[in-house]
């Protein structure tokens, strides 16, 4: 996983739910490059023809709120999106993000000090999330060092393999 | 220091921990030495049930096939339901649904439910007496948190989770807090469980229970049936709960006698448990509900719903689609006839609800009113198929989300209620409340 990230800002509002991210009608497909090309469709048209790999989206309270779909993890994956940060992550979303090795951090402050279009670098392991407009730095609260083990592992299967294995 | 009935379940299920969670190791517990867990603890848990659909299913099928295992943990324990896109409503639906049907023959697994003998997996499971109180069930559907009404602790994930507890028997958990709601008083005439929750999810919000377990208590969650009991867990999830839960009594013993696959396991919540928050809700003040779009926190009494005309009913889903609701629908359709302007569409929420309903003479009386009756399915919920509404229609709907384009096109409208007053609306040609109509 990409541990130092620069890109650009996707910014939008609460409650950004899994319908939102990819709406149900494109669940019958699975490949994050699938689902990518429907990404926002119902609340942000343009996302999918412009987002860059490396963009990060920002988002309010209770991102991804609903359902329990993965593959809206993974169409923003698809999308290229690097990084998701937000006020506050749906529970199942966080935990698919971090299963399915998509970085998402809670950080109020950062997504207060930032709007659409600016640039930000994020670097996953120092925690930190720096405004290249503003100049701030904002820094988030580690993750739990068993969150930490699943996302330096790529995910929750290498996660799980790799555990198997020395089990053996 | 006591515990809540989340905490007691859990602690039953704990393999490793607390702070230790490892999920990977190929072997389950003995739940027989019951560790204290408190909230914010890192677990792992065995699993009871694994569940997965036509949806999930395909993503969690790929991922155990990375992980090298060649067989589930148990065969009996993992279910998967064909109940989203069924029956088919295209080719690539159909293909999801063969890739789980191939899965489930390959792996001998007993509970696959096709087109003729499934349900909406949430009213199926409990039907099927598959999950009994005291279980932990980890399902790839966010409504898993339904079960919790039978006293189970049961919770929705991803596919990659899911993966892993099929290959694995065990799942990691963070131990939630618990919000207490205790409901008081008497409810009104056409007041069930579905506006009770509707009702709690505009009072907190739909973050307002934000990776915590729910506890439904109180007298009249006492005197509440199981289908009341199933309705109000199943949308403890749309206050962002990790579970919502109903301890067992004399109701969910009676439901589960002559169902239930394996046996009971009865946990209590200790009278010094430790909530988060508790609320206390006179229920008695409350009025039939409805949500507007485009957030289940949206509600308001169906009195001051205001003028609001609609295109399409429907009935059903994991949330009312249970025999109690279709009763209070068929009440009120029975004789009546839908208004012109509106499609009404019923869908019994499992092939056994279909046969009760069609014995009653619902079916009959549903058809004679102008309204249709669908095959078990997901699909109008979530704007798949079988009711996909177009631009600018408005939808009043017994289902449990009305985000934007959740039903169809993104400016259509939902509108959240129970079956009374979807029935009533569908006569009216706008939201109604029941007496309106009678």
């Amino acid at each position: 996983m990409l541990m130092l990230i620069e890109g650009n800002v996707w910014k939008y509002g609460d409650n950004v739910d899994t319908d939102a991210i990819i709406p149900a009608r494109y669940l019958n497909v699975s490949t994050p490059e699938e689902l990518a090309r429907h990404c926002m469709e119902d609340i942000d048209a343009g996302f999918a023809g412009a987002v860059q790999p490396g963009d990060v989206i920002v988002g309010g309270e209770n991102f991804g709120c609903g359902s329990s779909r993965e593959h809206a993890p993974l169409a923003i994956k698809g999308a290229g999106v690097a990084v998701v940060v937000a006020r506050s992550f749906a529970r199942i979303f966080y935990r698919n993000g971090i299963n399915i090795g998509l970085p998402i951090l809670e950080c109020p402050e950062a997504v207060e000090g930032t709007e659409k279009g600016d640039q930000l670098t994020v670097d996953l392991k120092a925690g930190t999330i720096t405004n290249l407009r503003t100049g701030r730095t904002y820094q988030t609260s580690p993750f739990p060092a068993f969150t930490m083990e699943i996302i330096q592992a790529g995910g929750l299967v290498p996660y799980t393999r790799a555990k198997m294995t020395n089990d053996k | 220091m006591g515990h809540t009935l989340a905490e007691k379940i859990i602690a039953a299920h704990v393999v490793e921990g607390p702070g230790s969670a490892a999920p990977g190791d190929n072997r389950r517990g003995d739940t027989d030495s019951h560790p204290e867990v408190w909230p914010g603890d890192l677990v792992e848990a065995t699993v009871d049930v694994v569940l997965s659909n036509d949806i999930t299913a395909p993503i969690a099928i790929r991922e155990f096939e990375t992980l090298d295992v060649e067989r589930v943990f148990d065969p009996s324990r993992v279910v998967m339901v064909a109940d989203h896109f069924v029956p088919n409503k295209d080719i690539k639906s159909a293909e999801q649904c063969a890739q789980m049907r191939q899965f489930a023959r390959a792996q001998g697994l007993p509970h696959h439910f096709d087109v003729g003998r499934m349900g909406i997996e949430h009213v199926l499971l409990p039907e099927q007496g598959l999950v009994v109180p005291g279980d932990l069930v980890v399902g790839a559907d966010s409504h898993t948190c339904t079960y919790g009404a039978l006293g189970a602790f049961a919770t929705g994930m991803g596919s990659t989770d899911i993966a892993v507890a099929m290959a694995t028997g065990c799942t990691w958990l963070r131990v939630p807090e618990t919000i207490r709601v205790v409901y008081r008083g008497r409810l009104r005439p056409w007041v069930g469980g579905k506006d009770l929750i509707l009702y709690t999810i505009g009072r907190i919000g739909v973050s307002g229970a934000l990776y915590k377990a729910i506890e439904f208590a109180g007298p009249v969650i006492d005197h509440l049936s199981m289908d009341g009991r199933f309705t109000m867990a199943n949308m403890a999830i749309e206050a962002g709960g990790k579970a919502g839960l109903v301890a067992v009594d004399e109701v969910t013993r009676a439901y589960v006698e002559g169902r239930a696959s394996r046996a009971p396991r009865v946990y209590q919540a200790d009278v010094d448990a430790t909530y988060a928050q508790v609320v206390e809700i006179d229920a008695g003040q409350i009025e039939p509900q409805v949500a507007f779009p485009h957030l289940p926190e949206n509600v308001r009494p169906v009195g001051q719903a205001g003028d609001v005309r609609i295109d399409q009913v429907v009935i059903g889903s994991c949330t009312n689609g249970r025999l109690e609701d279709l009763r209070v629908a068929a009440e009120l359709l029975r004789g009546r006839q839908v208004h012109p302007d509106v499609r009404c569409i019923v869908v019994p929420g499992s092939q056994q609800v279909y046969l009760d309903t069609l014995r009653e003479g619902w079916v009959e009386a549903f058809v004679e009113a102008g309204a249709v009756v669908s095959t078990p399915t997901c699909g109008p919920c979530l704007g798949g198929h079988m009711g996909v509404l177009a631009a600018g229609e408005r939808a009043v709907s017994t289902t449990n989300r009305n985000f934007r384009g959740r039903m169809g096109h993104p400016e259509s409208e939902v509108y959240l209620a129970g079956p009374a007053v979807a029935a009533a609306s569908a006569i009216a040609g706008r939201i109604a409340h029941p007496d309106d109509i009678t």
